[in-house]
């Protein structure tokens, strides 16, 4: 019980530092909603979609799987921050659960992630997106385990490499391919065969094919428990490392 | 209260290709007694930060055993971090976060309840006069009041000893002398103190007993006062030109009166002299006498630096 009461110590005290700074509740909020409003227009022509509802049925979920990824893997600039101010090695000197250490903050990742996420999917049901309830649910534990996952990597290399300056070319160099072969911002279907062959490889593919399974009501479709087991299983993985450079360099 | 035999800590660096090992601590014994303030002088680079951080249980030791406050370093570092505080030398607390909230998440992660912590947060806070700031985000804090800030966080669980690592390097006079009666009240208050130090006149003026640590090793121990009473007499201290230098020295060093002499960086020697009353005209004497220049000459009781110099060859001053 000391993991979750010191998990819960950490994740309080840093949502409340977040809360705090309006800028970047602004910032998270603010970005999406520009590609909701100045990208997303350009879809219903560009996919041949039917409607606009269509064309948000895609292109919504990718940009959630999008922030979900590029959220947490910048998540490790602010653990650097605070290896240099010295509050870690002050953490580090009190008995509290190494493990809450991470896990409070990846938590508070997580929440954050999911707050964007509900913002932009209501500004889409103004433009007629429609999603049941459950399945939007289910869409947004998919959400929740890729941003554990990537910001716990992002800490885990943090820790590793402590700079800054290393940290933004890797995540940067990480994130773009991941980007490109996951068919986020358009679907893979217009890729060609070897681009969808190396695709198949990439775990965030099966993701947003989920995720849009989801979407679209299909709950039934295979993608949606391929993808949130591919995940899952690479969440605890990511969980599992992150927290060993915890637990070996804030022994 | 901390007793350590053989503390041993070696770092390996890499320069371009080649790896060295650097001994950083080569075996430190102390025995630090309850109640006391016991000061770790030495230059920078001397194994002082590596062996309080040992001690704190933030590195491993590479060998050697030590006992903290009744627990075993080696084998039970969760318990030593029960018992003890620790205050670093670059700054512990976050810019954006006020100094209540900093000291209430610290007494919680020791573990002490939410409503306990807020009480102990806030008699920290009028202990240390930082009432007034107390809900004031730390980067609005003056140097002084922010250091005041870290040393309430580090002894907030009231451990029976705090580490304090440099405790006022960076400070104003004025805020370094406040912060020597807050280190004396602390140990009014019965807890053990342990700090750094490459002020002399901080090792001398604030510490029961110091430990001289150089290359690693400590090589004295004792109060200010034993220590500069090894060595005995007076210490003249003349300033001279680079050239001149060398050759006063070899003048003087035949003297019978010279018991000791070390040259110094930028054309200075230290003599140790039995009286300096009579020694001094019997050096002007002589250095006249060569046809020299002499730019200064001074005359002082031994001080700590002169115990440094004695062990180490060096003057503190100057490395």
């Amino acid at each position: 019980m000391k993991l979750a009461r010191d998990t819960w110590l950490i994740f309080q005290r840093q949502l409340h530092l977040l809360l705090r700074n309006p800028v970047w509740v602004f910032v998270g909020v603010f970005q999406p909603v520009m590609y909701l409003l100045l990208f997303a227009p350009l879809l219903k022509p560009a996919l041949n979609a039917p409607t606009q509802a269509e064309a948000y049925k895609i292109f919504v979920p990718g940009l959630l799987v999008l922030l979900a990824i590029f959220g947490g893997l910048f998540q490790g600039f602010g653990l650097i921050a605070e290896l240099r101010a010295g509050v870690i090695e002050r953490s580090r000197v009190t008995p509290v659960s190494r493990l809450a250490l991470l896990l409070g903050r990846s938590l508070r990742d997580v929440v954050s992630l999911l707050a964007q996420a509900v913002i932009i999917t209501v500004l889409a049901l103004l433009f007629d997106l429609r999603v049941f309830i459950g399945d939007l649910l289910l869409a947004y534990l998919m959400l929740a385990l890729i941003a554990l996952m990537t910001s716990a990597v992002s800490y885990g290399v943090a820790l590793k490499v402590k700079s800054e300056d290393a940290l933004a070319p890797l995540m940067n160099t990480v994130a773009q391919p991941v980007l490109l072969l996951s068919g986020i911002l358009l679907p893979l279907a217009f890729a060609p065969g070897w681009l969808q062959g190396i695709a198949r490889w990439n775990p965030f593919s099966w993701a947003v094919d989920g995720t849009r399974a989801l979407f679209n009501g299909d709950i039934g479709n295979d993608r949606v428990w391929q993808g949130l087991t591919i995940i899952t299983v690479l969440a605890a993985a990511g969980v599992f490392w992150a927290a060993r450079q915890f637990a070996r360099s804030v022994r | 209260m901390i007793e350590t035999r053989g503390l041993r800590k070696s770092f390996r660096s890499r320069a371009g290709r080649e790896t060295k090992t650097v001994e950083a601590v080569r075996g430190v014994d102390l025995d630090v007694s309850a109640g006391e303030i016991f000061g770790f002088l030495g230059p920078n680079g001397a194994g002082k930060t590596t062996t309080l951080r040992m001690l704190a249980t933030l590195i491993e030791p590479d060998g050697g055993q030590a006992t903290i406050a009744g627990a075993d370093l080696l084998k039970n570092p969760g318990e030593v971090r029960r018992r003890i505080g620790y205050v670093a030398q670059g700054g512990s607390t976050w810019d954006e976060s006020t100094a209540r909230e900093e000291l209430v998440l610290q007494a919680r992660m020791y573990g002490i309840a939410k409503a306990e912590a807020q009480r102990r947060a806030a008699r920290a806070l009028e202990a240390f006069q930082l009432t007034e700031f107390a809900d004031r985000k730390c980067k609005t804090y003056s140097g002084g009041q922010r250091r005041r800030v870290e040393i309430a966080l580090g002894i907030i669980h009231e451990p029976k000893i705090v580490f304090l690592d440099e405790p006022t390097t960076g400070l104003d006079p004025q805020s370094r002398a406040h912060m020597w009666d807050e280190i004396r009240r602390l140990r009014t208050d019965g807890m053990t103190v342990f700090i750094t130090t490459h002020y002399l006149d901080e090792a001398d003026a604030l510490c029961d007993r110091i430990a001289i640590m150089d290359h690693g090793e400590v090589v004295a121990e004792g109060t200010p006062a034993e220590l500069k009473r090894e060595i005995s007499g007076d210490v003249v201290q003349v300033g001279l030109d680079l050239t001149a230098a060398n050759a006063v020295g070899k003048l003087l060093e035949g003297e019978e009166y010279v018991n000791r002499l070390e040259p110094l960086d930028e054309g200075a020697l230290r003599l140790f002299v039995d009286d300096g009353a009579t020694a001094i005209p019997r050096i002007l004497r002589r250095i006249d006498g060569a046809g020299l220049d002499l730019k200064s000459i001074e005359l002082h009781r031994p001080s700590l630096d002169d115990v440094f110099l004695t062990k180490t060859g060096r003057s503190l001053r100057e490395s």
